[in-house]
């Protein structure tokens, strides 16, 4: 390690860390320099590399040199537990050095007087989230608190840049560089695939283009050992489909039994509780493993961590609960149970393996099923390759912008013209022109609608000096309910025999369980018994197979990186040396049944089963694009007049079956891919949409227009649901141009609906489209045709599931009249944004 | 009164009989009475987004224009000779003075092309606006069937709003939720129709004592009625 430099590092901090039997590493170093030239800086390390404290070591010399009074660093950290985790790690320096500096935490939990107390006599140091910073700032007095801030920390920014929460921190730190112009700023990253993008996100010249930002130092923490991963040649057969492994949860025991400490991450919290029920059963040993993900309380998650920490336990099963952050003991191996879904977060979970970095972390990858047996080995050799997923940066969000100018109309009146130039400083809305903000600020001010209506309501009202500002106190409690841009579910308690509480989960799956059902949840089987005072009331036990929660979210797409490395090592036999044989011997028997996919295009296999007509589409675009891409698929089939049935999507493939097949009806493949599926089609579906109706919902609560349900406010009086539906029906049919709906088509452009990746494939596989009619299923289809009955079609055909509940009334009533039950697996929306009449 | 030709049962109506009259619950969330040839609507809230936009939540200003365009497609197709509104059809008090002049003429073009246009009164507006056409009454009473806003516990052959009644399903592990009409036989509760109201659960609180144990709901969705008896029913939060 090289000797510090005398200069940089003062004798006392010098002391320290020669106590600790340290030394500073460089890039601790180098972040000191880059703070001694006032440069912001951004740290690249991996996880256990010392990366906190250099993010504030500047500041500890600085205040050591210089006490002063007054708020000095700013440190925001995705998680709350972040916060409060790093303000108890830093006081151990502080006091061992016996420094003259104060650092608090201030989140959502902190007492009201401590958070006044915090306001008028600030802490140098202060640890908090990107939605009280927020807050903060739209205080009147934001101005006097952070006049003399001289750093600014963002902890996990690659977790933070391109999410909404990023886009309202973008903003905040706008603000803060008016406001303190002196202000640095630094990011803390694990490794990303493209640095410049949070260069460029970190700079203060507002620039998203690629071209290097040139105000940001790029600091790089020493890499670790390359990691040792091996992907689980089981000696079960791989099986055909499924998500959960259980085949090979013996082995994966017998690798637990060897290690001190393993990590095992999967992708979902149902697969979470699912996989420690199997190793549980296969536990002679009694080892103590626990369990760990979103949905538990919070207590019982402390308590798993603290027990981990202590190195008081052999295994948790965990979901991305544990993605970010909390550093503990070492941790001997990571298991990743069923396919990463992507190289970066691989990376990310590797690292949690082993925090001392010598030493080479130690993973497992455990695919579940024949196709997360090619995607694991493609993550394998991305990890060798060093290549991670890069995703193009989005442009920010026009509902997140909308509460931040009402934020800051809360602050202080603005003149537009400055605001959006401190608006365009922010990199997620360095490309906004002048006519969108505009729009965003009418809508602020007075709704913006075409009708203009609402021009004696103005929220904002213009002064004489030109100056915009809120029109009255009661605007500004409302922003203040409404801040921050995490929307989630409405979650229900979940308590046991009115006993302790288990944990929470999304309201809707509750709903749909009737007194009696069964469902596994904090690892145990749980019979439903009803919903009292708001919780879901439990008792252990019952009988019949669980219904495991089918939580929301947490399945994340395959990413694009690897879905390419996928299709190349598909369409290359000779890449199969070393995948299983059982793997390779159904690999050669598609290429001599059919063929195989190739790179670039797309092969489409059509074949008749069960007297329906199956066409199947290798596309590797990953679940969500393909659900999209079923929906609008099986809308020209239907005007084709094939009479589509369904279809089902996994990560790899769609399968759609229907009553005649294209050739029976002259249609050719290039037609029924043709890209203008993308139009008018694309536009009837999005307007009927669930996911789209959902990502409505977020943005109106982003953005204002329905407030949020705080708990304890519901049941007020009477209470009567006041959907966002009704808003989004009437908004598309009367204003389709409304920003709100702009925001909402730019959010499902991404995320859910995957619309821009869904046009880039069907843009390249144009005029390369193999077609393969076959007499029967080919082995690579078998997954797929597997999956059917097993996913459910996300739809929005409720009148199907209403008419057969309605039929098995009648049947029930007059069954000399009973008809055939209409099979359904389509699943109704909840009903969410609630407002009091 | 002539019964009217487009005033018949079809397949997306749902039959019941109230006290001897034969109605028809429309998906629309409308009351059909073709002996009387009646059109029955409760709830409009009209104004109600700009009841909201007057208190700092800006909801689109178009919801009187929704709700009007589907009441003047009704009554293109039922050509009723009697609309009656059972109450809150105004949101509040001020709400004619902030409505649109057009949504105002549309809505004066409406109760001119209907021989009897009645607003009975409800808890939202008292005094329904003048000028608007029609007549105003607290309630209206005819045959075996009284009509009136809120419904009056033991009342036989009512018809009421007020309530918003939602019925929600729980199905193979999913759950639907929609407006619904609610009866017993002896009385009939409508949802609201205004295209910015909300439901309220029918096993909610606010329905105890009105109607009987076994009542019955017609759920409106997606253009179709669906029959469910109450003990088929989930509530929103367990009481």
């Amino acid at each position: 390690m090289d000797a510090p430099s005398p200069a940089l590092i003062p004798p006392n901090v010098a002391a320290w860390f020669r106590s600790r039997g340290w030394a500073p590493h460089p890039h601790q170093v180098a972040m000191v320099e880059a703070a001694e030239r006032g440069e912001s800086a951004l740290l690249i390390a991996p996880t256990g590399g010392g990366k906190t404290l250099a993010g504030f070591l500047p500041s500890l010399i600085e205040l050591a040199e210089r006490p002063r009074e007054g708020l000095h660093t700013l440190y925001i950290s995705p998680l709350k537990a972040l916060a409060v985790d790093i303000q108890r790690n830093l006081e151990q320096p502080i006091a061992e050095m016996r420094l003259p500096i104060r650092a608090e935490t201030r989140t959502g939990d902190t007492p009201e007087a401590k958070r006044k107390r915090q306001r008028t006599h600030p802490p140098h140091m202060l640890m908090t989230t990107p939605e009280s910073l927020a807050l903060l700032l739209s205080y009147t007095d934001a101005d006097r608190l952070f006049r003399n801030l001289r750093c600014v920390i963002i902890d996990e920014l690659h977790a933070l840049a391109g999410t909404k929460r990023g886009d309202l921190l973008a903003l905040g730190l706008a603000r803060l560089s008016r406001l303190a112009p002196a202000a640095r700023r630094v990011g803390l990253s694990a490794t990303v695939a493209e640095p410049e993008r949070l260069l460029a996100w970190l700079s203060r010249r507002g620039r998203y283009d690629g071209t290097p930002a040139d105000d940001v130092r790029l600091v790089l923490g020493r890499s670790g050992a390359q990691a040792e991963v091996e992907i689980l040649t089981s000696q079960e057969r791989v099986p055909w489909a499924g998500h959960m492994a259980m085949h090979a949860m013996k082995e994966i025991y017998e690798r637990v039994r060897r290690q001190r400490t393993t990590l095992l991450f999967v992708n979902t919290r149902a697969q979470a509780e699912l996989v420690f029920q199997a190793l549980w059963r296969v536990n002679d040993d009694n080892l103590p493993i626990a369990l760990h993900h979103g949905s538990l309380a919070v207590e019982q998650r402390r308590k798993v961590e603290g027990a981990m920490a202590r190195g008081e336990l052999r295994a948790v099963v965990a979901t991305s609960s544990l993605d970010l952050g909390i550093d503990w003991a070492a941790v001997d191996l990571v298991v990743q149970i069923g396919a990463p879904k992507g190289s970066s977060r691989l990376v990310q979970r590797i690292g949690r393996a082993n925090h001392r970095l010598d030493e080479p972390s130690r993973a497992l990858l455990v695919p579940a099923n024949r196709f997360e047996v090619l995607e694991c080995r493609a993550a394998l050799e991305a990890v060798h390759d060093h290549t991670l997923d890069g995703e193009a940066p989005r442009p920010g969000g026009l509902d997140v912008l909308a509460q931040h100018l009402l934020g800051m109309a809360c602050a202080a009146p603005f003149l537009p013209d400055e605001l959006y130039e401190e608006v365009v400083s922010a990199a997620p809305y360095a490309a906004m022109t002048r006519d969108e903000f505009d729009d965003v600020l009418d809508f602020v001010a007075t709704g913006g609608y075409a009708l203009g209506a609402y021009d004696r309501f103005q929220r904002l009202k213009l002064r004489e000096d030109g100056r915009m500002a809120v029109a009255g106190p009661a605007v500004a409690r409302q922003y203040r309910m409404n801040v921050g841009t995490i929307t989630q579910e409405a979650l229900l308690r979940v308590r046991l025999n009115r006993g302790p509480v288990l944990g929470e989960v999304e309201e809707y799956f509750i709903q749909g369980l009737t007194p009696g059902d069964t469902f596994l949840f904090a690892g145990q089987l749980l019979k439903f018994l009803g919903v009292r005072e708001m919780e879901a009331q439990v008792a252990k036990g019952g009988t019949g197979d669980p219904k495991v929660p089918a939580y929301a979210g947490g399945r994340l797409p395959l990413t694009t990186h690897l879905a390419e490395r996928v299709r190349a090592m598909l369409a290359d036999p000779r890449q199969w040396d070393g995948l299983p044989e059982d793997v390779q011997e159904w690999l050669r028997l598609q290429r001599y049944r059919s063929v195989l996919p190739n790179r670039d295009g797309l092969l489409v296999e059509t074949f008749p089963k069960a007297g329906k007509r199956f066409l199947v589409a290798y596309a590797f675009e990953g679940r969500n694009a393909h659900q999209t891409l079923g929906m609008l698929l099986t809308r020209r089939m239907e005007r084709f007049g094939l009479g589509p049935l369904g279809f089902v999507a996994t990560d790899y493939v769609l399968a759609v079956w229907s009553l005649r097949s294209p050739q029976d009806m002259g249609t050719d493949m290039d037609a029924l891919f043709d890209q203008d599926m993308l139009g008018d089609d694309l536009e009837a579906w999005m307007d009927e949409s669930s996911m789209l109706r959902r990502t409505f919902r977020n943005v109106a609560l982003i953005a204002g227009v329905i407030d949020r349900r705080h708990p304890g406010q519901e049941k007020t009086g009477r209470q009567v649901t006041f959907s966002s539906d009704l808003i989004y029906d009437v908004l598309r049919k009367h204003d389709p141009g409304h920003v709100l709906l702009r925001a909402t088509r730019a959010d499902a452009a991404g995320g859910l609906t995957d619309i821009r990746r869904l046009s880039d494939f069907l843009a390249r596989v144009r005029g390369r489209i193999t077609h393969k009619d076959l007499d029967r299923i080919s082995p690579l289809a078998v997954p797929v045709i597997l999956e059917i009955g097993r996913e459910r079609v996300e739809g929005s055909a409720t009148d199907e599931l209403l008419a057969a509940a309605e039929a098995e009334l009648l049947a029930e009533a007059m069954p000399e009249l009973a008809t055939p039950k209409a099979a359904s697996s389509k699943r109704a929306e909840p009903q969410q944004g609630r407002l009091i009449l | 009164m002539t019964m009217t030709g487009t005033m018949t049962q079809t397949a997306s109506r749902a039959a019941l009989t109230l006290c001897g009259a034969d109605l028809l619950a429309d998906p629309s969330g409308a009351l059909l009475w073709p002996a009387e040839s009646i059109l029955a609507v409760a709830d409009l809230h009209l104004e109600k987004g700009s009841a909201f936009a007057a208190r700092g939540r800006m909801l689109p200003p178009y919801d009187t224009r929704a709700t009007l365009d589907r009441l003047a497609d009704l009554i293109a197709m039922a050509r009723p000779a009697r609309v009656l509104c059972l109450g809150d059809s105004f949101h509040d008090r001020r709400a004619a003075e902030r409505m649109d002049p057009a949504d105002v003429e549309r809505l004066r073009g409406l109760t001119a092309a209907v021989a009897d246009w009645v607003w009975i009164s409800g808890n939202h507006d008292p005094e329904p606006p003048q000028g608007l056409g029609g007549r105003v009454v607290a309630e209206l009473s005819l045959g075996p069937l009284t009509f009136r806003h809120e419904a009056q516990p033991g009342a036989v052959g009512e018809l009421s709003g007020h309530l918003h009644p939602a019925a929600a399903v729980a199905l193979a592990g999913r759950r639907v939720r929609e407006r619904c009409f609610a009866h017993d036989g002896a009385k009939l509760i409508l949802p609201a129709f205004g295209s910015f109201t909300g439901g309220l659960n029918v096993l909610d609180a606010a329905f105890d004592g009105l109607l009987a144990p076994g009542f019955e709901v017609l759920m409106t969705a997606r253009g179709r009625v669906y029959r469910f008896p109450c003990d088929r029913l989930s509530p929103d939060r367990a009481r």
